[in-house]
């Protein structure tokens, strides 16, 4: 059974059809890519997955329940995680503090008023902190201030602020975007090393040698449908896939 | 889990702070305000400028309603004298609830929005109550004259125990201590304790992680589980209970309530002692508190005939002049003092008085590199 299923999603701006029929399913334990040009309706799609957007008809569900209507926060605790375009970091906390939030939010839910414990003494918090944040190569940096990081550094850190929270599935927008050469090739091999250890995981990308290696199946979205759904190996030469990308001109 | 202890430089902290206060009046001798009436207030506003900074200093909310709150726990405070007894106790059990309360139901609304339009709706809001307390409200706040003690009231509890006051006004006393002079101060100084250690232990928890991530990501907050409204209500509610507390000790150490408590400029005042002190730290709150609360009873209390004496060492003309320059800056113009020093301070200290003090201890570390060793770890440099 899948672990994320989108059914007949439709969804209009005014005039504008930006999605059109969308179906999709995501396998547990799989990397599923969702490439395509610019405007082909990636982010509106990823939206209607994480509660930004309600489309006008159709159905996501996720691990037998439907995620339409759910505020972030319980979509969040319902298991699905989201790294960002821009990576969202809390840029004034140190990088420790950054991913302990994270696990009392697993640990403690949405809300709670845990006022008198002392953040230092949550051994439990921290050790789990510290280790993700030894798995992404930035233990050595845990007391400086994320704002002060790299961008390839920033997106480290968001990734292990997701990671530290066992999502059973992780969104990636466009993880490698804005990223020097040297860390674009960092941030494929750590989200390798990740989806080698059995996470479920579904890329949006527009640049397709990102997820070439990394994903198990790719679907390719043109002006807001499904074109085309295969094995990585398969795609590239595709006469639909170029047409879209290239508008018809031969590779 | 476990292990509950505080590190040693919070430990530090707290006994550095209990010793300040409970020794204040030897200690603020020296600059003339060692006596209990000023001390009192320097507590009083202190408390309040603690529970401003749970709010502003670690959410990033700013308020400019919370007077509102101060001005219902004298309220309560008051009726509670009028209705029950004169211990301050009750009184401050109302103050507190009533705070409470009302900031729950103004949280409520205005945490609907944040920025400028929360801003502007606690504004709205205190503006409200203000104006209610000076019209529609005046057979609960009696109006302009305030509401004050009477011999004709119930005060149930002081009957039940057969107290009887006789025909004078009675002051607050907690069991038969009165609570004026230095027992006030010292009253006010216990709950400022109490009411620091507390703030403290918010700031190290888990809650008040939860705060600051408020503050830095509120987008990274919601996709990371949590539940933004309640923690910034929680946070609302708590300081307005500060707020309520501070009120009512108004009240227990000067049983009268006025509206005037309410207004916006008093609002205005604890976000400058806040941002004044430092905002997000510990200790600038009440810091900046002090520093107000000081100033303002110095200058307020200049005239010209005092400037006429300060300038006497001048020749006539450049004296007069002298004086009535500055005479613009004190007595009742003392605010203008207070707005100039308020603007230098957010220009080249925009971290409060506690960054001001952080820049003097770095660079007079640099001057004397050679004793680099003294133990403090990079942890502790940040006075949060």
């Amino acid at each position: 059974m899948s672990l994320l299923s989108v059914k007949d999603v439709n969804k209009r701006f005014g005039g504008l059809q930006a999605l059109d029929k969308v179906n999709l399913e995501v396998e547990a334990g799989t990397v599923h890519a969702i490439i395509g040009p610019n405007g082909a309706g990636k982010s509106t799609l990823l939206n209607c997955f994480i509660g930004r957007l309600d489309p006008d008809t159709g159905s996501v569900t996720f691990d037998g329940k439907s995620l339409l209507g759910l505020p972030p926060h319980e979509i969040n605790q319902a298991g699905v995680s989201r790294v960002f375009q821009t990576p969202e970091i809390f840029a004034d906390l140190t990088l420790l503090r950054n991913v302990m939030l994270p696990a009392f939010a697993k640990r403690d839910g949405s809300f709670s008023l845990n006022a008198w414990p002392l953040v230092d003494r949550q051994a439990d918090i921290r050790d789990a902190a510290m280790h993700q944040l030894e798995d992404v190569g930035l233990a050595e940096k845990a007391e400086h201030i994320a704002g002060q990081l790299s961008r390839g550094d920033k997106r480290r850190l968001e990734l292990a602020m997701c990671l530290v929270q066992q999502p059973k599935l992780l969104l990636l927008d466009e993880p490698t975007a804005g990223m020097a050469r040297a860390d674009t090739n960092n941030t494929i091999d750590l989200m390798k090393k990740i989806a080698d250890r059995g996470m479920t995981m579904v890329v949006i990308e527009h640049d397709m040698h990102v997820v070439f290696s990394l994903a198990n199946k790719i679907s390719v979205l043109a002006q807001g449908t499904v074109i085309v759904e295969d094995l990585p190996e398969n795609i590239k030469g595709n006469p639909r896939v170029q047409e879209a990308y290239l508008g018809g001109a031969h590779l | 889990m476990g292990n509950q202890a505080m590190n040693k430089s919070d430990l530090i902290l707290l006994g550095a702070f209990v010793l300040v206060v409970l020794f204040a009046p030897q200690l603020f001798a020296p600059i003339g305000a060692g006596y209990p009436d000023l001390l009192q207030k320097f507590a009083i506003y202190g408390i309040f400028a603690l529970g401003f900074n749970i709010l502003f200093g670690l959410t990033g909310y700013l308020s400019f309603g919370h007077a509102a709150f101060l001005g219902v726990g004298s309220y309560s405070a008051v009726w509670c004298f009028k209705l029950l007894s004169m211990n301050p106790l009750p009184a401050l059990v109302f103050a507190i609830l009533f705070g409470g309360l009302f900031a729950a139901a103004i949280g409520f609304i205005s945490l609907r929005r944040t920025g400028i339009y929360f801003s502007i709706l606690t504004l709205a809001f205190a503006q409200m109550s203000y104006n209610l307390a000076y019209s529609v409200l005046t057979p609960i706040t009696n109006g302009e004259t305030g509401l004050q003690l009477a011999q004709s009231d119930p005060r149930l509890i002081d009957m039940m125990f057969g107290r009887d006051y006789g025909a004078v006004l009675p002051p607050s006393d907690l069991f038969g201590i009165e609570m004026t002079g230095y027992s006030g101060y010292y009253f006010c100084a216990v709950l400022l304790i109490v009411c620091f250690f507390l703030s403290l232990r918010i700031f190290r928890s888990p809650f008040g992680l939860m705060l600051r991530g408020l503050k830095s990501n509120q987008n990274r907050m919601a996709y990371t589980g949590l539940n933004i409204r309640p923690y910034a209500l929680s946070a609302f509610i708590i300081s307005g209970m500060y707020a309520g507390l501070a009120g009512g000790l108004l009240a227990i150490t000067d049983p009268l309530a006025g509206a005037e408590r309410m207004q916006w400029t008093a609002s205005g005042e604890v976000v400058l002692m806040t941002i004044l002190g430092g905002a997000g730290t510990l200790l600038g709150p009440v810091i900046g508190a002090t520093f107000i609360k000081y100033f303002e009873n110095i200058f307020s209390a200049f005239n010209d005939g005092i400037l006429n004496q300060v300038f006497d060492f001048l020749p006539d003309t450049a004296r007069e002049i002298m004086v009535s320059i500055s005479s613009l800056f004190v007595g009742e113009g003392w605010n203008l003092t207070l707005g100039a020093l308020f603007m230098l301070i957010v220009i080249f200290l925009p971290g409060g008085l506690i960054e001001g003090v952080k820049r003097i201890r770095t660079s007079v570390g640099k001057l004397f590199r050679g004793g680099g060793g003294d133990g403090k770890s990079p942890k502790s440099a940040p006075a949060e």
